[in-house]
């Protein structure tokens, strides 16, 4: 099968896998933006993606997409190690055309990973999953279950929470201003004219969604400090 | 007025391909900044033949640019610290007084050394027998006027021809790929209507012999077209995926 087999293949299965995650991150970042506008329209969002089937349906593709770019790049970077050769070069120096995040994407890409994990553990396993095992009739507590704004005031009240959020936010925004114009080169959407104007766009995009997510870690630190105050 | 300047060059010495290489380094002084780099390498090499040491193997041929024989990795670029230009081209006034200059091969697991600095690049030459040409039945040859071809397209082609398959894009690229060498040479062809015949055909064979060889995956880091002494655009591998992914698709 060519798509394993073949270098451009293989690059092109990262590309397709990178943009359908860079999709749900516009997704997923719009409805946080919510959270900062209506914390009720947020829990009724939360609601919608409890455990039904297409929110469970979209969970799995999900999980499918995350591994599939996951695997891919660890053995992507096992093939390009063993082609640079066993010697490696005694002095190397950086060219100012090159990205910084472009030489780094594994790097950030575990950062990135890190990051889902905690997240997983902070939000989907406290709500999704609560509700999963209560529909597989283990006796757990639902009430909480869908109080996505409750668990996000709480978390992002803990400043040290909050400093991890966003460092890791930060390693996904240097992650996306390669990933996303990559993925079209890839694909074979790029000339000389769009080199420029797709870098552009990867780094609107990047920031774009850095901000959304950013935004309401900030929003609920803050708010939690007035409270503080305010009490 | 003629400057010179002293400086230490540290050489990779590599007695085989199978042998275990290690840096020596010698002091050369009185070197001229007029000199061109492979100049200063003669120099040196008189001074160990008469010193009855082994001379250092490196690759040259025409000395002017065009050939792609020179090869050499110095100071942590292929060709030199300088732009767009190959190591024959480069001159010693490009560095200091008392500078170290460090010269290694280009190191990647499909270009194998042969000896100190010089590296097996065969591997090249099988990708193009594996489809950069033209098949063309002898007999009548249409006059090449009678064919038109927008001035766009021509000077792609001739942007991307002009690649020398010097290798400074696989000694570059942190992933030892070879995308924008078969780029270059797929694009120059599928960019004209004579090429077109067979353009699905050869970057379907051509990417397949370049993986075969070792080479590594591209990650679109463009280390190589900011390396490449011809100036060789990073835009040509975008074209080879189109190329390539069509070519797949149709099948």
């Amino acid at each position: 099968m060519w798509l394993k087999d073949s270098s451009i293949g293989r690059k092109l299965i990262m590309s397709i896998s990178g943009i359908a995650l860079i999709l749900f991150l516009l997704f997923h970042g719009t409805m946080n933006v919510v959270a900062i506008i209506s914390p009720d329209g947020y829990n009724m969002i939360c609601e919608f993606l409890g455990a039904n089937w297409y929110a469970l349906v979209g969970t799995i593709g999900l999980a499918v997409l995350v591994i599939v770019h996951i695997l891919y790049a660890f053995y992507l970077t096992l093939l390009n190690y063993r082609a640079r050769g066993f010697e490696r070069y005694a002095v190397t120096k950086k060219q100012a055309a090159v990205e910084w995040s472009s030489k780094n994407m594994l790097v950030l890409g575990i950062i990135v990973l890190l990051g889902i994990g905690l997240h997983l553990y902070n939000f989907w396993y406290k709500m999704q999953w609560v509700e999963l095992r209560h529909m597989m009739g283990a006796d757990v507590d639902v009430s909480k279950a869908t109080d996505g704004i409750g668990y996000i005031s709480e978390l992002f009240a803990n400043p040290v929470y909050s400093l991890i959020y966003l460092v890791w936010l930060c390693a996904l925004w240097f992650h996306l201003t390669h990933g996303f114009w990559s993925a079209l080169h890839t694909i074979g959407w790029n000339n000389d004219i769009w080199m420029k104007r797709l870098r552009v766009i990867s780094y609107i995009l990047a920031t774009l969604i850095v901000l959304m997510f950013a935004a309401v870690v900030i929003f609920y630190y803050g708010s939690s400090l007035a409270c503080g105050i305010a009490a | 007025m003629e400057k010179t300047i002293n400086i230490k060059v540290k050489v990779w010495r590599q007695a085989g391909p199978k042998a275990k290489g290690h840096f020596e380094t010698f002091e050369l002084n009185n070197i001229s900044t007029d000199s061109s780099f492979l100049e200063m390498i003669d120099v040196l090499n008189e001074k160990l033949i008469s010193e009855r040491r082994e001379p250092i193997a490196f690759d040259h041929d025409c000395r002017e640019g065009i050939c792609g024989m020179c090869s050499l990795y110095i100071n942590g670029h292929p060709h030199g610290p300088d732009d767009e230009i190959t190591t024959c081209q480069l001159h010693m006034r490009k560095f200091k007084d008392g500078e170290t200059i460090t010269i290694e091969p280009w190191r990647s697991a499909a270009f194998p050394v042969i000896k100190d600095l010089m590296v097996d690049r065969r591997a090249f030459d099988k990708i193009i027998q594996a489809g950069g040409f033209i098949s063309v039945n002898t007999g009548g040859v249409p006059d090449a006027n009678a064919i038109p071809i927008p001035k766009k397209n021509a000077d792609l082609a001739m942007d991307a021809a002009s690649c020398i398959g010097c290798g400074a894009c696989v000694a570059a690229c942190k992933n030892g790929s070879a995308m924008l060498f078969v780029s270059a040479k797929v694009s120059q062809l599928a960019l004209l209507p004579q090429g077109q015949v067979e353009a699905a055909r050869r970057a379907k064979a051509m990417v397949a012999k370049m993986d075969e060889l070792g080479f590594g995956n591209c990650t679109n880091t463009g280390a190589c077209a900011a390396e490449c002494p011809k100036g060789v655009k990073l835009s040509n591998i975008a074209r080879l995926n189109r190329e390539y992914l069509c070519a797949k698709l149709k099948d």
